[in-house]
Formats: structure tokens, sequence, C-alpha cells
């Protein structure tokens, strides 16, 4: 009897500096994370969000496949010299449907958050093609194999369907469109009046220089372009959106 | 056949392989698939060849069961050098930008594999390996589960392989530190399980009544890691067949949940595992008790309790609501105390022995491995007060102090456990060269100085050139200036890179005739009776 | 849910459930048994090998 309550206790010990630990870690998370989910106030209400389109999607999946969040943040903070370099600071609401988030840690690079419509669609090839050529003080890598990567999509649906089921509100309209939707974005030829109804200012036509076929720079170019141009800030209030 | 099941098991997967290598849906998964497909049949290839018809040995149930630490300690120089190596890379790249080759050693897919190779294949065989050793030692037990200690040792190399490969051809979550995609995560998730089951079975058939606090740290640093690997990776994959997916979150509760995670990398993975090698191989080396057993207590649940919090210290300013960002940063800076009471009891357990520092290098690497390990963590609270943040966020300073902690603390604090173990795993009277050890010593410890100070200037500079307004109110630079001043110190970095990687390679070289039996000749360090025998009698007993 | 609820339990309940859990680790660390206890553990380490 002795020898066997002894061991169960000893055991038990072990068991219990398990649990103990696991609950002590648990509180903090908890604590800092869940009321994220249920505080009505995390984000602010504004006009314009909406879902990425397929090629800005693609382009995204190449922003984050290229690491470009290591260099590049996607966050402006509300200082007089971040707002005056970048615009606007950034909201919660702007990045609602980023599955994941790309705010990034580090600007090795400037920040990224409204870069859409600063720059042409040729500086942007141009820049990504050669950076040096275009900013002589650029550190950055080139990126010319995008220009000679067609796309490589199989079936663009299942990619919406993923981002309908953690919550990115994809109608089965856009669902049905998705392929169709991927070529006419970067299409001069196609017709886009369902495209831009569907996601409106989306960016459409041709955006490397390249109208026959639609490649990797196409996507990533669309998705630049589009970067921080959907909240229209002349009807924000920024005293309402103060948490 | 002493490895029937494990020859059929691996086949398997390896045929599972080469399917999904001809269905994956994306070009990226597909060549991910050969390359696992390649590394299960060459292990398969291995197996077959070393296949035994013979009755295996019987195995001695009270012996400690080292095969797998063995090959840890040399899956730890090994990684070490090759992350190191990368790093001393990337670092180039930022000062020569004609360095990167498009695509797969752009920065952009290099700096992951950097990052994953000193965390978790350096600094995690090191945490397996010790962690092995020092439980088997403390519990006076042999490991638990017959061969589950081979499968995680392997089943965790496959999981580094096919992380970095992946890096490599484009694979990534983007998020830092767990960048590896939906189905690595699985079969990480399985190992670290199967881990967690070897770990604490050990503890549970102990001979030895106390649970010492050295396996405490590596028991929450194994479960905690369990908790935030497995909910950071929550995703939903766009194809079973392909290798891309989306977080289960979006936006602020996403950067949230994964600095929850990334902060956390560093305060269980970095510092808890660590501050286990620390409770066990400094009182071992200096051949005395720890300092206070019952502040180790104290430490333990402070530390694990009040790190857990501070993750939001990584989103000061941005659009995480200011309440979360205010509990990080008081979290962060109440972690200084109990930080620096673990600093003391690891300094303070040289007390009336502080001659070793003086006369034997590895106790000298440990001491400076705890000083670092005071100093990141007092840069580190600094860091997470908001004003400071404002500027130090973004910058280098960032790097510069992640590199203090990560080369002085978690570096310097493995090379002095395996110089410690190497000799005893292997049955050596002494290791090849203690000399070599002052050397790589001083390399290592010059080249933290160089790095950490240049991305100190680098980063503080960065931060006062995006905030510098003239007088007629208008910025002075553009953001292209800023990466132009930056040039001399990145190169400065790389130096001080370079400098730590070729102490490393000493490490190795001396480890590698260590374990070939052989001894340097040489002149015994001045001040040292002998390095393995205690300078003074053990008071303590 | 609103952010004044949580900021109320948190300066209460949640305060004094931080104070009493920092309270019992020292109160567990030192408590008198504990030397004893303690100086057993620290030499667990040399026992062996």
């Amino acid at each position: 009897m002795g020898l066997i309550s002894k061991h169960a206790l000893i055991e038990r010990n072990a068991t219990l500096l398990l649990a103990g630990s696991l609950l002590v870690v648990t509180i903090g998370g908890i604590v800092e994370i869940a009321p994220l989910f249920y505080l009505d106030n995390t984000i602010e209400k504004v006009d314009g969000m909406r879902p990425y389109s397929p090629l800005e999607l693609v382009g995204r999946n190449i922003y984050v496949r290229e690491g470009c969040y290591l260099c590049h943040s996607q966050m402006i903070r509300p200082f007089r010299d971040e707002v005056e370099r970048y615009g606007h600071y950034s909201l919660a609401a702007e990045s609602m449907y980023d599955h994941p988030f790309q705010w990034g840690s580090k600007r090795t690079g400037p920040d990224l958050a409204r870069v859409g419509d600063r720059y042409s669609n040729e500086w942007h090839t141009q820049h990504l093609t050669n950076p040096r050529s275009v900013v002589p003080e650029s550190i950055m890598p080139s990126y010319g194999f995008l220009k000679d990567t067609p796309l490589d999509v199989k079936d663009f649906s299942t990619h919406l369907v993923a981002n309908a089921d953690v919550g990115v509100p994809y109608t089965p309209d856009m669902i049905a469109n998705a392929n169709a939707d991927l070529k006419a974005q970067a299409d001069p030829a196609a017709d886009t009046t369902d495209l831009e109804k569907r996601y409106p200012k989306a960016k459409v036509g041709d955006f490397d220089a390249n109208p026959a076929e639609v490649t990797e720079m196409d996507a990533l170019v669309a998705y630049l372009q589009m970067l921080g141009t959907l909240v229209d800030f002349k009807t924000y209030d920024d005293a309402a959106g103060y948490r | 056949m002493k490895f029937g099941t494990e020859i059929v098991a691996l086949s398997l997967f390896a045929f599972a392989a080469v399917v999904a290598a001809g269905f994956g849906v994306d070009a990226p998964f597909r060549q991910h698939m050969w390359v696992l497909f390649f590394v299960l049949a060459g292990f398969t290839a291995i197996l077959l060849r070393n296949i035994d018809l013979k009755p295996a040995a019987p195995i001695d149930p009270s012996a400690y069961m080292d095969g797998p630490i063995r090959y840890g300690t040399i899956a730890t120089v090994f990684w070490g050098v090759v992350g190191m190596l990368v790093g001393v890379v990337i670092a180039l790249q930022l000062a020569y930008p004609d360095l990167n080759i498009q695509p797969r050693f752009n920065f952009g897919r290099l700096r992951p594999l950097h990052t994953s190779a000193v965390v978790f294949a350096f600094g995690g065989n090191a945490l397996l390996c010790t962690s092995l050793y020092v439980v088997q030692r403390t519990c006076r037990a042999r490991l638990f589960g017959g061969n589950l200690a081979w499968f995680v040792f392997w089943g965790y190399q496959l999981f580094i392989v096919m992380a970095a490969t992946g890096y490599l051809l484009g694979i990534t979550e983007s998020r830092e530190y767990a960048e590896p995609e939906w189905y690595v995560d699985i079969w990480l998730t399985i190992v670290w399980v199967a881990y967690l089951i070897l770990f604490l079975g050990t503890i549970l058939k102990r001979k030895e009544p106390h649970i010492y606090v050295a396996n405490w740290f590596y028991l929450s640093f194994i479960v905690t890691i369990a908790m935030l690997h497995v909910v950071n990776n929550l995703s939903m994959p766009a194809s079973f067949l392909g290798s891309k997916s989306y977080s289960a979150f979006s936006g602020v509760q996403d950067a949230l949940t994964q600095w929850w995670y990334g902060h956390n990398a560093v305060g269980f993975f970095l510092t808890a595992g660590f501050l286990g090698m620390m409770y066990y191989f400094v009182p071992k080396q200096a051949n005395r008790p720890v300092y206070s057993y019952r502040l180790s207590i104290i430490h333990f649940w402070a530390l694990i309790f009040l790190y857990i919090w501070a993750g939001p210290h990584h989103l000061h300013y941005t659009a995480l609501p200011d309440w979360a960002q205010t509990l990080g940063m008081a979290f962060s800076i109440m972690l200084w105390m109990p930080s620096w009471g673990g600093m003391i009891n690891g300094l303070m357990t040289l007390s009336g022995a502080w001659d070793k520092i003086r006369t034997d290098p590895i106790i000298r690497m440990m001491v400076a491995a705890i000083a670092f390990y005071g100093m990141s963590t007092f840069e580190g609270p600094m860091m997470s007060i908001k004003t400071v943040n404002s500027l130090s966020h973004y910058t280098d300073w960032t790097i510069g102090h992640v590199h203090s902690g990560a080369l002085g603390w978690v570096g310097l604090i493995s090379f002095g456990a395996i110089y410690y173990m190497v000799p005893k795993l292997w049955n050596r009277e002494r290791l090849y060269s203690l000399r070599l050890v002052t050397w790589h010593f001083w390399l290592a410890t010059l080249g933290i100085v160089v790095y950490a100070a240049a991305m100190w200037v680098s980063g503080i500079m960065q931060g006062m050139m995006w905030r510098e307004y003239d007088e007629q109110g208008f910025l002075v630079y553009s953001f292209a200036e800023s990466v132009a001043a930056m040039h001399p110190y990145y190169l400065m970095r790389a130096i001080g890179g370079a400098m730590y990687l070729s102490g490393a390679l000493i490490m190795a070289w001396n480890i590698t005739m260590t374990i070939l039996g052989r001894q340097r000749k040489e002149q015994p360090l001045p001040g040292s009776v002998s390095a393995y025998q205690p300078a003074r009698s053990q008071t303590w007993a | 849910m609103s952010y004044d609820l949580m900021r109320e339990f948190a300066d209460s309940w949640g305060l004094l459930a931080m104070v009493l859990f920092f309270v019992g680790c020292i109160a567990f660390a030192l408590r008198p048994r504990g030397r004893t206890w303690a100086d057993q553990a620290a030499r667990i380490p040399f026992k062996d090998d």
C-alpha cells in the first residue's frame, strides 16, 4: 500500500506540473486574444472594403511567397512623419480580409500599405525587374523572373472557397467566376463590367506590358496597385474609429 | 528483422510522396513532394542495407539511452554551422544586393531559411539532445518508450529538411518563425507530441523523488510550444494536394495570434528551454549546486506566467487596440524581474569559485551567455516601452536585440553544454583542445559585440532619419537615402556574423576531433590545474 | 461585449487573482519545510555520472 500510494503521488506530481504550467501559460493568451474576436470596437466601421479579386489574391500569394513582408511593412503608425510619408495611418478594418495579415515587422524598404496608385504599372514592372535602374540606392533583389512566368493555376476557385471557409465574404457568384475573372482582369481585350461590379475599384488591363499572356508580374502589380485604395478617407470619421 | 516495420512504413510514405508529386495542383508542391520522396527513399535504402536477421541484443534497461543524444549533438553543430552560414550570406546580400540569385536564393526566401535553421534546427536540436541528456541523469531513469527517442530525432530532422527546402521553393505561410505550410506543420505536431510523451514518460518512471527544476523548464517549453504551434498554424488548405493554405484568422486577430506565438517562440523555445540547460550544465561544470533552488522555483512560475502576455509589444502603435498594447507593455516590463532573478541565480552559482572564469573556458562561455541573457532581458523590456518602441520598431535595432539574445545567450549556453557533454557521451578523457574553446569564445564574443554595435547605430540612425524634419517643416530624408546610409553598418554586421561563424567552425573541428578520440598536444591554459578537476573541494556536500 | 465591462473585471477580480497567484508562488517556494526539500533537490545533478 505504502509504495503504491507513494508512486501514485509522484506520478501525480509530474502530471500536476504539466497541467499547472499549461494552465499558467494559457491565461495570458486567452485574456489578450479572445476579446479581439468579441469586442465590437476592435474593427472600425468603414465603407469600401471588399475581398480581393482573384488576380489580386494570386498577386498577394506571390507577395507572400517571395517574402516581401520581411522587408516591407503594411502598417502605417499614427505619427506625423509616417502619415506624411505614406498616407493615412492604417486601420484594422483595412486588413479584415487578410488571411494571413501582412503588417510586417521591419522596414528595410518603405511601407507599402498605400502604395497603390502611387506609381505607374510600367514603373512597378521596371522596378521589380531591376530595382536599381529606378532607385539607385535600392538593395532590393530582382524579380524579373515573374515576367517570364505565366500563371500556373489549375482551379483558383478552390482558393476562394478556402478563404470563404475562414470568413471572407466571397459570394457563390464570385467563386463561380473565379477562373474567368482571373484571366479577364489582366486582359485588355476582355469585357470587365461584371468583374468591376463584383470587385469595385479593381484595376483592369495589362500590367506588365505583355498583353499576350497573364504572368505572375501581372498578378503582383495588380495587387500592389490596389493596396490602400479601397477605403475612402474623405468619409471616414477618425474620432468614431478611436479605440 | 530489426527494422521491419520501419522499412514498410517508410516505403509506404515514400510511395505516397510520389503519388502526391504526380497529382499536386501547384508546381512548388510537386517539387516539394519529390524532395520528400528522395529523403524517404534514401532513408529506406540505408535501413535495408543495415538489416540484420539475427535477433537484436538485449537492451540493459538500467543504462541510459545516449544514441539519439549523440546524433542530436552532431546535428546541433551541423545545423548551427549551416544556419549561421546562411545568416552571413543574407547579411552580405543586404550590403551587396547583386548577391541575390533569383528566384530561389533571393533574400526573401533565404531569410526564413536562416531564422528557422538557427532557431529550430540548431536551437531545437540543442534543446532536444540536452533535454534527453538531463532528464535521464536527473531522474536516474532510461528514456521512456524504447525507440520513441529515435522517432523524435529523425522525425524532427525530416521537419527541418522539409521546412528548409520549402522556403527555397517558395512555400511559406509568411508567419515569422512559423513559416512552414500546413502539411509540414501537421508533421511537426506529431513529432512534438511524441517528444512530450517521451519526456513526460521518462519523468514519470524516475527513481528520484524530486523533479529537478531543469526538467520543469524543459517540460513547460515542450508543452507551451505545442500549444503555440497548434493555435498559430490553424489554417485552411486550398487543396489537399497543394501547398497553399489560408490562415484561420485575419488582420488584427491574426497579427496578435502570430506575435503571441512569435514572442513566445522567444520566451519558451529560446528562453525557458535554454534556462533548463543553464540549471543543469552550469552547476555541473562549476561542480556546485545552483545558488538558490527556491529562487529557481519563483523564477519558473513568474517567468512562464509573465512571458505569454508580452506578445503585443510587437504591435505598438499599429491597428491593434490600445488596451492590448498597454497590457503587453506592462507585462513586458514586469518580465524584467524574473529574467534578472534567473540571471542572478545562474551567475551566483559560481559564487566562491569565481576563479573558474579565468581558468575554465567552458565556464567562461556559460557566464558570458548568462551575462548576455541579462543584457537582452534588460534591453527587451526597455524596447517594449511605447515611446522607445516608436523609434526602434521597424528598424535594425530590433535585429540587433534579437541577435544579442540569440548569439549571446542561446548560442553560448548551447556551445557550453556541447563542450560539457561531448567528452562524456563519447567516453573521452577530455576535449581535443581547450585552447580552441578559448579561441571560439573570443571570436564569438567579439563577433556579437561588433554585430550588436553595428545594429544599434544603424537602427537608431534609421529611426532618426525617418522622422527628421527641417526648420520649414519638411521631411529631410527620402527613404532611399536612409537605405544608402545603412551600407557601412550592414557590412560591419556581416563581419561580426562571420567572426561568430568562424568560432562555430572551430567548435565543429574541436568536436569532430574529440569524437574521433584525438587529443591535441598543447600547453595547459594558464592558471588551470586540470580542466576536469574541480578547483575547490565540494564544500556543499 | 464591451470594453468597459472587461476593464472593470481586469481592475478588480483579475488584479486580485494575479496578486494571489504571485503571493502563492512565493509562499510555496519559501514555505518552512521547503529548505531541506530545496537543498536535496539542488543536489540531484550530482547524484549521477
